[in-house]
C-alpha cells in the first residue's frame, strides 16, 4: 500500500487545478478580503484617512452611530428598499417571464409564450446593458421636475401639473425604487425564463390536459418548480437593496435629500469618508452594513429553504 | 554624509510598488504595504536645498520636478498650463512640471495624502474639495507665511503681502493658533446677478430693500419671469450665502464670526432668523421644481430670460460665457437691506478671496510649490488669469491694460460703492463640513417652504452644538 503519496498523474492533475485557482484566489484575497479586514480594523480607530497616524478608540465610532439620525434614516430606507424592491421586481419579472414562456397557451401540443415573446425578451434585457451611471443620467431627464421632464411634459399635455418625482420628500424614495426596479426587471426575466425552460414541458402539458388554466399553471406548477431560482434572485435583489449608491448620488436632491429622504448607507459612508474625513466612522458604518447584508443573506437562505423537487 | 535617509526612502519606495511583497514573505509584505500598518511615514527628505537669493527666496532646486494639481471647473485649467506653469518654467528651465487637471480633488488626493506621496501645489476647490481643517490638523499643509514675507516678483522692494488686496491672507487662515495655510487667489464678489439689458427693457432696477424686492417679485411675475431662483439639487449653498449676507447686514459681521467660532446661540441670533424669514418669503415666488434642478440648468434659464435674479459669485459670467446670448449683459447687485436699522448699508457686498491653493508640507518639492504660488502672485500671471477666466485676482493692479467684461465692470463698480463695507466670508464652510452639509439641507427645506425661519435657526444651532461637542473635529477660531 502506498500511503499519502500522490502519484505523478494525480500530482499533475491537482497541480494543474491549483495553478488555475491560485491566481484568482490571491487576487480576491488581496483586493477584496484584505479590504474587509482593513475596514474592520479602521472602524476601531480615529483615522481621518489623510495621515498614516491614528489611535485606536474602541467602540467609539459604533456608539456614535447610535445617535446619528442620518445613519438611522439610511437604515430605515434600506428596510423599505428591502421590503419593496425585491418584491416588486420579482413579481413583475415572474409575470413577464411566465407570459413570455408559457402565457400563449398550447400550440401544436406545446406550451408557448405570447406572440412576439422573442422580441420582448431582448427589449426587457436592454436596461441591464446600460451602466448605472447612464441609467441615472437618463432618468435625470425623464424625472426632471419641471415641464421639460419626459414624464412631466407628457402629464402636462393631458393637463396634469408637473410631479416632483425626486423633490417631494414622501415620493423621492419610491421614485428611486422605481428606477431600481426598471433596471433590474430585465435580468430577472431572463433568469426566470431560464428557470422555466428547465421545467419539463410535459408537466405543464399534463396539467393543461387536466384542465388547468394559466392562473393555476402559474401558482401550482411554475412557482413551486422555480423556487430555487427565485431564492437566488431574492438574495441578489436583497443585496442590491443595500446599495443604491450610484442612483441616489446622481438622481436625488442634494445627494440623499430632500431632508435625508433618499439617503442610503453607501452614500453616507462615502460622505463621511470623503467629505467629513472621518474614515473611522465611515468604516464603522461599512462594518454595520456588512453585518446587515450578511444577516439578510443567511436569513433568506434559511427561511426559504425547502425540499428540492427533482425532475 | 550618511546614506541612511536614502536607504529608507528606497525601501519605502520598493514597498510602495509592492516589490517587498514579492521578495519577502508575502504576508509580511502585505502588512507593510497596507494603509493601516501603523507605521509613521518618514517625512520625505527635501531635495538638498539650493542657496536662497533675491530671485530664489525659498532656495528652490533648479532641476527639481514640480507636480501641480488644478481643479478643472469653472475656471478650467488653461490659465495654469498656458501661463502659470510656463512662467515657472521660465524661471527654472531645467524643472519638469507634471500637471493634472481634475474635478474630484478629494477622492483623487486623499489616498495620496494617506500614503505620503503628495503633489507640490494643490488647487483645493470644487464641491469635492479636501477638508482643509483636517489636513491642517494632521500637519499636512505648509504654513504660507514665508510666501507672503518674500519679495514680490514684480517689485523686489515690496513684500508679496503688500501687493495683495487687504484680507486675502486672513481669508486663508486655519489651525489653532491660526496661520495662513491657503492662498485664496481669486477675488470674488457675491450677490444677485441679473441681465442689465432685461432690466433696462422692463424699466426695473435691482431692489434695495426686501419691501422693494417683494414689489419687484410681483412685477416680474406679471411678466411671467421668475423673480428669484437657485438650484436646490446641487447648489443650495448659493442660497445660504444670501441668507448669511443678509444676517451680516442686519447684525454686523460679528454674527458670522460667531457662527464660525461655534459661539453659543450664534444661529439663534435675531439677525439670522430675520434674514432667513426674509429670504423664505422670496422663496415662495420660486417654483418647487427648482429644488430638483442643477445650477447650470437654472443659469441657462436665466440666460433665456426666464429668471430675473440669481444668487452667485463673480465666476458666473465666465461659467456661462458659452450659453449667454448676444445682448445679455451680466451685472451684480448687492443683497437688499432687511431692516431700516441694518448695521451694514445696502451697498455692502460679500467680497472675498476664494479659490484656494495649498502647498502640502510633505511634498517632494515643497519650496518649488511656494515659488509657484509666488509666480502666480506676479502681475503677468494674474493678468493672464483674468484674461483666461474673466475673473479678478487678489493681485492689486493686475487688470491694468485689460478691457473688462460687463460683469466684471459691474463687480468693480460694486466694490467701489461698498468701500470698507465688506461682508466677511464664512470660514465654517471649509472648517466644519458636517455643519455645512446640514446648512445645505436646511436651506432647501427653508426656501422650499418645509420649515420656518425659527426652525431653520434652531436646527442649525443644534448642528453647530453637535459640531462643537464632537471631539473628533479639530476646532478652529477667528478673531475678525
Amino acid at each position: 500500500m502506498r500511503h499519502g503519496k500522490l502519484s505523478p498523474v494525480l500530482l499533475r492533475k491537482y497541480g494543474f487545478i491549483a495553478s488555475f485557482l491560485a491566481v484568482p484566489l490571491i487576487l480576491y484575497v488581496v483586493f477584496v478580503i484584505w479590504q474587509y479586514i482593513q475596514a474592520f480594523q479602521i472602524s476601531f480607530t480615529n483615522s481621518r484617512g489623510i495621515s498614516p497616524n491614528f489611535d485606536y478608540v474602541g467602540f467609539d465610532n459604533f456608539t456614535r452611530l447610535f445617535d446619528d439620525e442620518v445613519f438611522w434614516a439610511a437604515v430605515r430606507h434600506h428596510v423599505v428598499l428591502l421590503l419593496a424592491m425585491p418584491l416588486i421586481t420579482v413579481a413583475i419579472a415572474l409575470f413577464f417571464s411566465f407570459m413570455l414562456n408559457l402565457g400563449g397557451g398550447q400550440k401544436n401540443g406545446k406550451m408557448t409564450g405570447v406572440p412576439g415573446s422573442a422580441f420582448y425578451k431582448i427589449v426587457f434585457f436592454f436596461p441591464q446593458v446600460l451602466a448605472v451611471a447612464i441609467v441615472g443620467v437618463l432618468f435625470q431627464a425623464i424625472l426632471r421636475p419641471d415641464k421639460s421632464g419626459v414624464i412631466n411634459s407628457a402629464l402636462h399635455a393631458v393637463g396634469v401639473d408637473p410631479v416632483g418625482w425626486l423633490i417631494s420628500p414622501s415620493l423621492a424614495l419610491w421614485t428611486i425604487i422605481g428606477v431600481m426596479v426598471w433596471q433590474a426587471v430585465g435580468f430577472y426575466v431572463v433568469l426566470f425564463s431560464a428557470g422555466m425552460s428547465s421545467i419539463p414541458r410535459d408537466v405543464f402539458e399534463a396539467a393543461a390536459l387536466d384542465g388547468a388554466g394559466r392562473f393555476v399553471l402559474f401558482f401550482r406548477i411554475t412557482l413551486p418548480l422555480l423556487w430555487d431560482t427565485l431564492q437566488v434572485g431574492w438574495v441578489y435583489l436583497g443585496i442590491a437593496a443595500f446599495d443604491g449608491f450610484a442612483l441616489v448620488q446622481v438622481l436625488s436632491v442634494d445627494r440623499g435629500g430632500p431632508d435625508n429622504a433618499t439617503t442610503v448607507l453607501p452614500l453616507e459612508i462615502w460622505r463621511t469618508a470623503f467629505t467629513y474625513s472621518k474614515y473611522g466612522v465611515a468604516s464603522a458604518m461599512g462594518v454595520a452594513l456588512f453585518f446587515m447584508t450578511l444577516t439578510f443573506a443567511v436569513l433568506t437562505l434559511r427561511v426559504t429553504r425547502r425540499e428540492r423537487i427533482e425532475f | 554624509m550618511t546614506s541612511t535617509p536614502r536607504e529608507i526612502t528606497r525601501r519605502q519606495m520598493m514597498r510602495r510598488v509592492g516589490l517587498t511583497a514579492l521578495v519577502a514573505v508575502p504576508a509580511a509584505g502585505l502588512l507593510s504595504s497596507c494603509a493601516t500598518s501603523g507605521e509613521t511615514a518618514a517625512p520625505s527628505t527635501a531635495p538638498s536645498a539650493a542657496a536662497t537669493s533675491a530671485t530664489n527666496p525659498f532656495g528652490v532646486k533648479a532641476d527639481a520636478p514640480l507636480e501641480v494639481v488644478i481643479f478643472k471647473g469653472g475656471y478650467s485649467d488653461e490659465y495654469a498650463t498656458q501661463s502659470h506653469e510656463p512662467l515657472y518654467k521660465a524661471e527654472f528651465p531645467k524643472a519638469t512640471i507634471k500637471h493634472q487637471g481634475i474635478q474630484t480633488i478629494s477622492q483623487t488626493l486623499t489616498p495620496r495624502f494617506a500614503s505620503g506621496d503628495v503633489p507640490d501645489v494643490v488647487n483645493n476647490s470644487g464641491t469635492d474639495n479636501l477638508d482643509a481643517g483636517a489636513l491642517i490638523g494632521a500637519g499636512q499643509l505648509l504654513d504660507l507665511t514665508p510666501l507672503f514675507e518674500a519679495p514680490s516678483i514684480d517689485d523686489p522692494s515690496k513684500k508679496v503681502k503688500d501687493t495683495l488686496v487687504p484680507g486675502t491672507i486672513e481669508s486663508g487662515f486655519g489651525g489653532d493658533p491660526a496661520k495662513p495655510y491657503t492662498l485664496n487667489y481669486v477675488y470674488t464678489a457675491y450677490g444677485l446677478w441679473y441681465d442689465a439689458k432685461l432690466f433696462e427693457k422692463n424699466g426695473w432696477t435691482a431692489p434695495k430693500t426686501f419691501e422693494e424686492f417683494k414689489a419687484f417679485a410681483e412685477a416680474a411675475k406679471a411678466k411671467n419671469i421668475v423673480p428669484f431662483a437657485y438650484a436646490g439639487k446641487n447648489a443650495s449653498y448659493y442660497a445660504y450665502w444670501m441668507i448669511l449676507i443678509s444676517a451680516a447686514k442686519i447684525g454686523g459681521n460679528e454674527v458670522l464670526v460667531n457662527i464660525d467660532n461655534l459661539a453659543d446661540n450664534a444661529w439663534n441670533h435675531d439677525a439670522v432668523k430675520q434674514a432667513a424669514a426674509a429670504w423664505a418669503e422670496i422663496g415662495k415666488y420660486m417654483d418647487k421644481s427648482y429644488e430638483g434642478l442643477i445650477h447650470t440648468e437654472v443659469q441657462t434659464q436665466q440666460n433665456q430670460g426666464k429668471i430675473a435674479l440669481y444668487p452667485s459669485g463673480s465666476w458666473l459670467e465666465s461659467e456661462q460665457s458659452k450659453d449667454t446670448p448676444a445682448g445679455f449683459e451680466y451685472a451684480i447687485a448687492p443683497t437688499p437691506s432687511v431692516t431700516a436699522a441694518d448695521q451694514l448699508p445696502y451697498e455692502a457686498i460679500r467680497a472675498a478671496a476664494g479659490e484656494g491653493y495649498v502647498v502640502p508640507s510633505k511634498g517632494k518639492n515643497a519650496t518649488g510649490g511656494l515659488e509657484y504660488l509666488r509666480v502666480m502672485l506676479s502681475k503677468p500671471a494674474a493678468k493672464a488669469f483674468t484674461e483666461k477666466t474673466k475673473s479678478l485676482t487678489v493681485v492689486v493692479g493686475a487688470t491694468e491694460g485689460l478691457t473688462l467684461s460687463p460683469g466684471l465692470t459691474s463687480v468693480v463698480a460694486a466694490q467701489n460703492a461698498a468701500g470698507q463695507n465688506v461682508v466677511t466670508y464664512s470660514l465654517f464652510e471649509t472648517w466644519y463640513k458636517e455643519l455645512e452639509t446640514e446648512l445645505r439641507k436646511q436651506t432647501n427645506a427653508l426656501m422650499f417652504g418645509r420649515i420656518s425661519a425659527d426652525e431653520f435657526a434652531s436646527k442649525m444651532q443644534a448642528a453647530a452644538d453637535k459640531t462643537k461637542a464632537d471631539s473628533s473635529i479639530s476646532k478652529q477660531s477667528r478673531s475678525v
